[in-house]
């Protein structure tokens, strides 16, 4: 992940550009027959080509309609939907969503296909030869993690929720369509599983900047996800639509409040890696080198008589206090283990978890592990103000 | 003669009878399993369809089968007509019921997912809703088989094909001799036919399944 922060979209094998397309509802309403209130009352959104939309919101507010409303499994009553332009309305169905990845809760695997024939069917469908087919179905497994040597022609049931949520993107993704749609497709996996795959979900946006309308009914899992969030009412009424920043900082009215729930400002840590704020450096040692050589260092440096001892190979060890520092004592022995550790990448509610159970500062690693800086706890409390300031501006506007 | 002696003496015309019995049988089956898949698939999204359907299908299986085969000489002659009638008739209710049931057992989530990523309705139907039943219509193929075992030895009763003219005209001459071997034969015959038929489906049900759904 690390490696890939600033990735531009890639090409695929074709060359194409994977970049997603812009789709856009406007008026979009459906009622059904026999019930006085439409489901989905005239709902008007643009959804921003190669972003994550979350449709968040509560059960039954429709949030399912519109999404299905896109690929038309659901027919609008009336209102325009257009697809990188194309009319979406005007388009035979089945042609549509063979061109509209779709991905839903419990993956909806085919029990009777392998893996390789489920990851297969669009492509199939789309006529695709043989060869391409089987090239792509590796390249798909390859993408969504799977080894395909042990998972080619394993059938649904011989995998595990996580793994058959994988299958179910890499189907959704299989014939490269500019737009996925995702109906809580990580609903029915455990939290571990289901954090993961979130964070996989990620990485391959990194890579490939579809335009993903993902519904969900949880509020955090819309903050880690989305690019933008819509908080949605009943029938479908945008109550907010902005990003997780703003809507964290700034909710619309008492009823999203009531969606974002407690926490907010512990939300908006999630949204924040620690690369991203500042950090202090600490004093720091090898274990080779002497224990008076470490009380120079931090005599020299006046502030807080701590530092860092690391190992060979530059990852910290231990925490040592000045007075730990007694002559003749070896460094790999002084001071205390270092509890926690963040990475760069760690969000900062890791960090300040870390920082709750080191009772200060955290030591940050890099990517091999080796030491980067300390990140205190006043940088985490600033930047938390800084943030709702910023937002507390842009709504008085 | 004892009736050892007997099925030796006759397994010329035995095992011809045997032969046309096991065919008459496959053939109507696959005659029940057509119409009855068609039915099944026309009606298995209507609760109400789903009911009248099977409920047809019963009422035709509880008229007694001498009762529907001499119902159906004078519409349709003696001979194979009215076997091939009857036996249809009668292994529809099997064919349709498990149609239903298996049809109406797949997980709606998957034929979401197949609409949702641009299978026709016709591919929903053909590669994923017939394929995930398909367990269930070959079971009920399998029971409708058994039961037109029996009943197309009774069918001997309008001249038609099998096994059941050896039964018939060994008990209708009881008493006289080998009587009761004829009887036995035919009865013996039909049973071996009976089971090696459903050893055939199991192993077709083994070969036809996928493994991805096999119990």
């Amino acid at each position: 992940m690390a490696e890939n922060v600033t990735t531009t979209p890639l090409d695929n094998a074709d060359g194409d550009a994977v970049s997603g397309v812009e789709i856009q509802l406007n008026e979009v309403t459906k009622r059904y027959s026999g019930q006085r209130e439409p489901a989905v009352d005239s709902f008007t959104m643009t959804v921003p080509a190669g972003n994550i939309v979350v449709f968040v919101g509560p059960s039954g507010c429709g949030k399912t309609t519109t999404m299905r409303m896109i690929n038309r499994l659901i027919e609008p009553t009336s209102g325009k939907i257009t697809i990188g332009g194309e009319d979406a309305l005007s388009l035979d169905p089945d042609q549509l969503r063979r061109r509209v990845g779709y991905a839903i809760q419990q993956a909806g695997l085919f029990p009777h296909f392998t893996v390789t024939q489920n990851i297969a069917v669009v492509p199939g469908l789309l006529g695709w030869d043989k060869k391409k087919i089987s090239d792509r179905v590796e390249e798909m497994m390859d993408l969504v993690g799977l080894d395909p040597s042990v998972f080619r022609d394993r059938f649904p049931r011989q995998l595990s929720g996580g793994q058959q949520q994988r299958v179910g993107v890499a189907r959704a993704l299989a014939a490269d369509p500019p737009v996925l749609l995702m109906d809580e497709p990580f609903g029915a996996v455990d939290p571990i599983t289901r954090g993961n795959l979130q964070d996989e979900l990620l990485r391959l946006q990194e890579e490939l900047h579809k335009t993903i309308v993902f519904v969900t009914h949880d509020f955090d899992e819309a903050v880690k996800l989305g690019d933008r969030i819509a908080v949605l009412g009943n029938q479908s009424k945008i109550l907010q639509y902005d990003t997780p920043d703003a809507i964290l900082a700034n909710p619309a009215d008492d009823t999203v409040a009531g969606f974002v729930g407690a926490g907010a400002s512990l939300k908006q840590l999630t949204l924040l890696r620690v690369h991203e704020v500042e950090m202090t450096q600490a004093v720091t040692a090898k274990t080779s080198e002497s224990v008076e050589e470490m009380r120079k260092r931090i005599d020299a440096r006046g502030g807080r008589p701590f530092g860092l001892v690391l190992d060979e190979r530059g990852r910290p060890l231990r925490w040592v206090h000045k007075r730990d520092l007694a002559s003749g004592r070896r460094l790999s022995e002084a001071g205390r283990p270092v509890g926690d550790l963040v990475s760069k990448q760690s969000t900062l509610q890791d960090a300040l978890e870390a920082m709750l159970t080191e009772g200060g500062g955290v030591a940050v690693t890099g990517g091999r592990g080796e030491y980067a800086g300390v990140l205190e706890m006043e940088t985490v409390m600033n930047k938390i103000r800084e943030l709702r300031e910023e937002h507390g501006d842009g709504a008085d506007e | 003669m004892n009736l050892f002696e007997y099925v030796a003496d006759r397994w010329g015309s035995l095992s011809l009878q045997g032969l046309l019995h096991a065919s008459a049988v496959v053939q109507c089956t696959i005659i029940a399993a057509v119409i009855g898949v068609l039915v099944g698939i026309a009606v298995y999204r209507s609760p109400l369809g789903s009911a009248l359907a099977t409920a047809l299908a019963s009422a035709i299986l509880t008229v007694p089968s001498f009762a529907l085969i001499g119902l159906l000489i004078p519409i349709l002659g003696l001979g194979v007509e009215p076997s091939v009638t009857a036996l249809v008739l009668y292994g529809l209710l099997p064919i349709v019921r498990n149609t239903i049931v298996g049809l109406g057992g797949v997980d709606p989530s998957i034929t979401d997912a197949a609409k949702g990523i641009g299978m026709s309705r016709l591919g929903v139907l053909s590669r994923v809703e017939l394929r995930l039943a398909w367990p269930a219509i070959l079971a009920g193929m399998r029971v409708a088989t058994q039961l037109m075992m029996g009943i197309l030895a009774i069918a001997a009763y309008a001249k038609g094909p099998g096994l059941g003219s050896e039964i018939f005209s060994g008990l209708v001459r009881a008493g006289s001799a080998n009587s009761l071997n004829q009887a036995l034969a035919g009865t013996l015959g039909v049973v071996i036919l009976a089971l090696l038929l459903d050893g055939i489906y199991a192993l077709i049900g083994r070969y036809t399944t996928s493994r991805g759904i096999r119990g």
